[in-house]
């Protein structure tokens, strides 16, 4: 301080203020001329996107949202002539099918078994996705046992599904209580009271119950056709049905075509290259008409189990090599390790190997599964009215044939799609870059 | 302690070679007996529909008309014929394709890495939604959305270069080739072959002596020059047959069918989406020291992705990249939908439905896309190997 304050008065004693940084290195006006504008071609590309920008974002929103028809109760709504002025897009249309786009023909008073399956679906979702979720293995239970045969149950009805309804539950609980007995004696005193458990006899104790209640005091659930399905429910269900069913077979045919053993390898190579080299088409084709021949005539299968059938096995071949990338990716000495503790193969492959492989390729099952999704798109070429066929089915209304309802509804599908699949997407992402967190210290 | 029986091996249940045999011998029964089933099902209820078995349809006469035909074709030709026609159509859009597909999948992906905000950000809105809704609902969009609204013939639109545009497709001029055209035939192979050499010699030279040649300029000059020159000496051997209106519709030209039009635009888009992905991943995969070393060398930009970046991010690119192809091929059969007459549309959907010959006709279709995509991994392979890090 004494320095400064003896210094002459030409020597600056106060320090000046920080001044801002010039615009051209920092602020929009830098981030503009370094991001967009900074050579020729780039401001030539900029303004390219601009015009392209400028062109369609406000067309489509004037389309979709401003001259939008939101309410109506027929064509008249959604036609110019009949409103007075410019119509966009039909979301009356959409507003009054949606139902339809949901259960398909799926008689009316029994929906509600449809939604008790939706309930199941999601519950299954957030069980297996979100890794907090507790009691993993009892989600492994519910989502390829409990779920599949009580979907199947409640969705088609009748006497003889309830029946094995009730014999798959009390089996059910026999083996669970069979399991735990074998826990007891191997020393784990509260076998029986653990909160595992207690979550499992409750699960299965209230599907016991309703099944119960079903056959005895609701009496029989009257059988809906599989003719009447449609909508989201059979996307739903040829989705879940490939994933429940293509998971463990897939398992299987990477461990196979992995296999030490000849012949079991060249099997699962056989299987998973001859689905991999053709289009789904065919294997559809091939469940609707080839498959009714393979077996018995008092066997031929429904017609919505065919394509299911179809779907399951395509789906297999794909995740069989999702899951042989994740067994490739673990390396020997966790084999090793596990063969010196004396392990035999299947506890080997049960306990060590696969739990760590699977969790890798997590992100490459989903992503099986999104083009799994898109894919039951595909069943429409074989006549079944899945979500996308019951919007196109719509368009032959005579009651909304108006001239913005075809570009409506192709909205509407693109929406729901979208939201599925980019949603599956950012969920794999985020389980990769969990995955990844080890390695990016 | 008593020490447990030598019985001088282990027994024959926990010899793991001993366990290997059974459980394939195990596999093959099960195979053989499932795969006997099958046959006597298929035999018995072949029987009771009374359906024969065999190709003898092949030769007889279709019946039905096919509107884009790469040969003459009729509805007197015969189901062996239209099983050509549909062949040869898929394998034409296909090609044509994976053409654009690369194309603007390639463009897309570097536009992604772009240092432009507004073109990355764009680039990656198209991937997203491309990559995110069914090809089935896009090509039904383009077909029915876009290419069904178009104008009546009458009010058709009118293109660049006397091309027409209306519902019922594209109408391009056809070239006609008069006495002489061979000769430009001729001048345009030669300025191939040209351009191929002066390419190899150029690069060859580079190699030697870094001198760097324009290879783009000097080919384009060659590929238009020479042609040009010879339709000029022969004095304009070639007239054009313009698309005109004639009554209702168009007469003249070649037409390119709607239905084409909407699968080569939706397959072209939709793969395109996956390629930029490809791409992308490509060139990310790229280590950064390696374009840090190419500025440091003063190399410019281009020259950088051309000759240091590009050709490492190929060995990356190329596997996904034959699985992109091998998915367009296949995701052709979607044509089926928007009623191309294309393998599956033909065979799989109009044959099957006249015939009835369930398993022989699948059972061809399959062989066919079977023998495509084996055929096109093969070639991708042996290229992946050509382009892979020579190591010692």
């Amino acid at each position: 301080m004494n320095v400064i304050a003896s210094a002459p008065a030409y020597v600056q004693a106060t320090a000046l203020p920080q001044l801002p940084a010039p615009s051209s290195t920092k602020g929009p006006v830098h981030w503009v001329r370094h991001n967009l504008f900074s050579s020729p071609l780039n401001t030539i590309l900029t303004l390219l996107a601009f015009y392209v920008i400028a062109t369609t974002i406000p067309a489509l929103i004037k389309f979709y949202i401003v001259d939008a028809v939101w309410t109506g109760a027929n064509r008249d709504a959604c036609l110019s002539e009949k409103v007075g002025r410019p119509v966009g897009a039909c979301w009356a249309f959409v507003a009054d099918r949606y139902q339809y786009f949901i259960y398909g023909s799926y008689t009316q008073a029994e929906r509600w078994r449809v939604n008790l399956v939706f309930v199941g679906v999601a519950i299954s979702m957030v069980w297996l996705l979100w890794d907090k979720a507790p009691f993993k293995t009892l989600g492994m239970m519910f989502v390829f046992g409990v779920l599949p045969i009580s979907a199947w149950m409640l969705l088609y009805g009748g006497a003889r599904s309830e029946f094995w309804f009730l014999v798959v539950s009390a089996g059910l609980i026999a083996w669970s209580i069979w399991g735990d007995y074998g826990a007891l004696k191997m020393g784990e005193a509260n076998a029986f009271t653990r909160p595992e458990s207690l979550v499992r006899y409750g699960m299965l104790g209230a599907m016991l119950l309703f099944g119960l209640y079903v056959q005895f005091g609701a009496g029989e659930l009257p059988i809906v056709e599989t003719g009447l399905w449609g909508g989201v429910l059979v996307t739903m269900l040829i989705a879940s049905a490939g994933i429940v069913f293509s998971l463990p077979f897939g398992i299987a045919l990477a461990l196979g075509r992995r296999s030490k053993l000849p012949i079991i390898k060249m099997f699962s190579v056989i299987f998973i290259e001859f689905v991999r080299g053709v289009p789904l088409i065919t294997v559809l084709f091939m469940a609707n008409v080839m498959l009714p021949l393979f077996v018995p005539q008092e066997w031929s299968p429904d017609r919505l189990l065919r394509p299911l059938i179809g779907v399951a096995l395509f789906a297999s071949a794909y995740m069989a090599e999702v899951v042989r990338g994740g067994l490739q990716a673990i390396p020997k000495g966790q084999y090793e390790g596990a063969m010196s503790l004396g392990l035999g193969y299947g506890k080997m492959m049960r306990f060590i190997v696969l739990p760590q492989a699977l969790r890798i390729v997590i992100p490459g099952i989903v992503n099986t599964f999104i083009g799994l999704f898109k894919d039951t798109t595909l069943v429409t070429i074989i006549g079944l009215f899945d979500f996308m066929k019951t919007i196109e089915a719509s368009f032959a209304d005579p009651s909304w044939a108006t001239p913005t309802t075809r570009a409506t509804g192709y909205a509407f599908a693109a929406i729901f799609y979208f939201l599925c699949c980019w949603g599956m997407s950012r969920y794999s992402i985020s389980v990769e870059q969990k995955l990844a967190a080890g390695q990016k210290r | 302690m008593q020490p447990a029986p030598e019985t001088g091996k282990a027994s024959l249940l926990y010899d793991p070679k001993i366990r290997g045999y059974v459980y394939q011998a195990l596999l093959i029964g099960i195979v053989i007996y499932f795969g006997y089933q099958m046959v006597s099902n298929v035999s018995e209820n072949l029987a009771r529909q009374r359906i024969p078995f065999g190709l003898d349809f092949w030769d007889s006469q279709a019946g039905f008309d096919i509107n884009q035909a790469l040969f003459p074709y009729t509805a007197q030709s015969s189901y062996g014929q239209a099983f050509w026609v549909g062949l040869l159509n898929t394998l034409l859009v296909a090609a044509i394709g994976i053409v654009l597909a690369t194309i603007l999948g390639f463009l897309v992906g570097i536009a992604r890495l772009s240092k432009n905000w507004i073109v990355a950000k764009a680039a990656m809105v198209y991937v997203e939604i491309i990559r995110n809704l069914p090809l089935l609902l896009q090509l039904l969009f383009w077909y029915k959305a876009v290419l069904e609204p178009l104008p009546r013939p009458r009010d058709s639109i009118s293109l660049v270069g006397g091309a027409l545009l209306n519902n019922r497709g594209l109408y391009v001029p056809e070239p006609v080739f008069g006495p002489g055209a061979g000769l430009i035939g001729a001048a345009f192979l030669l300025a191939v072959f040209g351009s191929i050499a002066f390419y190899m010699w150029a690069k060859q030279q580079q190699a030697a002596t870094g001198r760097i040649y324009p290879i783009g300029l000097v080919s384009l000059g060659a590929l238009v020059g020479l042609p040009l020159l010879a339709f000029l000496a022969t004095g304009g051997p070639i007239s054009f047959n313009y698309p005109a209106l004639g009554g209702l519709n168009v007469r003249g030209g070649i037409t390119v069918y709607p239905e084409f039009i909407a699968l080569l635009l939706g397959l072209t888009t939709y793969t395109a989406g996956f390629i930029a992905e490809v791409v992308r991943a490509g060139i990310l995969a790229v280590s950064k020291g390696q374009w840090e070393a190419a500025d440091s060398l003063g190399l410019p930009y281009g020259r950088t992705l051309n000759k240091v970046v590009i050709p490492q991010a190929l060995r990356v690119i190329i596997p996904p990249l034959t699985s992109n192809y091998l998915n367009l091929t296949k995701n052709s059969s979607l044509a089926v939908v928007i009623g191309y007459p294309d393998l599956a549309q033909v065979f799989l959907g109009t044959v099957l439905n006249q015939t009835g010959r369930a398993i022989e006709i699948v059972g061809v279709t399959m062989g066919v896309y079977l023998t495509i995509s084996l055929l096109t991994s093969a070639f991708m392979n042996y290229y992946n190997k050509r382009m892979a890090l020579v190591e010692r």
